[in-house]
C-alpha cells in the first residue's frame, strides 16, 4: 500500500506574550511549564531540558537526579522556530536510530507586540511503529486521522 | 470491543485519554471505590488498552501507546495538554513581569 498516509497531530494555541518571550519559555523554560504527570521516569519530574543549540539533548531530570533522553534538538532558530526528534517508542523507551524518530516542528508567530500564535505539528509519528493493522484501521475509519479513539479500539482489539 | 461495554471501564479509559493518572485520581473522579476502579484497570489492561507503570509509591496508568494508532492518540492529548500548560505559565510570567515594571 502506497497510499499517503498524514499521520501528524497539530495543535496550536494563542499566547498573551511577545513572540520572544513565548521563544523563551518554551525553549529555556521547558521544565517550568511541562506538565508533570507527562513524566517518563520512575521517581517523578525534576526538571525538562531543551539544549538550546542543533544537536543538542532534550531531557527529563528525575527526582534521583537521573537523566532520561527524550531526544534531540534538530534545529533552533530563535524566535520563530524549534524544530525537535522525539525518540521515544510506544513503550516510552529511548531509540537512538533516527529512522525510528519522529519530528515536533514548533512555530512562533507573531500576531501583534504582545499576542503570539504557538502552532506545533508532531509528524512522522508512523516511524515509531510499523504495525500495518493499526495504520489501516485509521484510514478506514469515517472520521480518518481527525479522531482515532474508534480505531485505537479497533486495533487493541484486534 | 468487550472490554469497553462497561459504562464505567470507559469512563475510566476516557479519563486515561485525557492525561495518565493514578488510580486514586480515577476513584475521586468517579462514583465508584478504588478497588473498583483497579479491578476494572485490570481488565483494560489485559485487553491492551491500558499500561501502568510505576512512579515512587503508586502506579500511574495511562492508554497503551503500542502501535502508531494509540500513539498518535497519545501524543495528540499529550499535546494539547502541554500546549495549555505552557500558555498558562508564559501568561503567568508576562503578569509578574507587568508588575515588577510597575514597582
Amino acid at each position: 500500500m502506497t497510499q499517503h498516509v498524514d499521520t501528524a497531530v497539530r495543535r496550536h494555541v494563542t499566547v498573551a506574550a511577545s513572540q520572544e518571550h513565548a521563544f523563551e519559555v518554551f525553549t529555556n523554560r521547558f521544565g517550568a511549564w511541562w506538565p508533570k504527570e507527562y513524566s517518563i521516569s520512575e521517581a517523578g519530574m525534576a526538571n525538562f531540558v531543551v539544549e538550546p543549540e542543533a544537536g543538542g539533548r532534550w531531557y527529563e531530570v528525575a527526582k534521583d537526579g537521573r537523566e532520561y533522553e527524550t531526544g534531540r534538538v534538530l534545529a533552533i532558530d530563535p524566535p520563530e522556530r524549534l524544530t525537535l526528534a522525539w525518540h521515544l517508542n510506544g513503550s516510552f523507551q529511548y531509540d537512538p536510530d533516527p529512522a525510528h524518530a519522529s519530528e515536533v516542528e514548533v512555530r512562533f508567530i507573531a500576531e501583534t507586540p504582545t499576542r503570539t500564535r504557538v502552532e506545533l505539528e508532531h509528524r512522522g509519528i508512523e516511524r515509531h511503529g510499523g504495525d500495518a493493522d493499526a495504520v489501516r484501521g485509521i484510514v478506514d475509519s469515517p472520521q480518518g486521522w481527525s479522531y482515532c479513539l474508534e480505531a485505537f479500539a479497533t486495533h487493541a482489539a484486534a | 470491543m468487550e472490554a469497553l461495554g462497561d459504562p464505567t471501564r470507559l469512563a475510566i479509559f476516557e479519563l486515561l485519554a485525557v492525561r495518565p493518572q493514578p488510580v486514586r485520581a480515577l476513584a475521586d473522579a468517579l462514583p465508584v471505590s478504588r478497588p473498583a476502579v483497579s479491578q476494572h484497570l485490570k481488565v483494560l489492561k489485559e485487553s491492551g488498552l491500558v499500561a501502568d507503570r510505576a512512579q515512587g509509591a503508586r502506579r500511574i496508568y495511562r492508554l497503551d501507546p503500542t502501535g502508531v494508532a494509540a500513539m498518535r492518540e497519545y501524543l495528540d492529548r499529550m499535546w494539547e495538554s502541554a500546549l495549555a500548560a505552557f500558555a498558562t505559565a508564559v501568561e503567568d510570567q508576562d503578569g509578574e513581569q507587568r508588575r515588577d515594571r510597575k514597582r
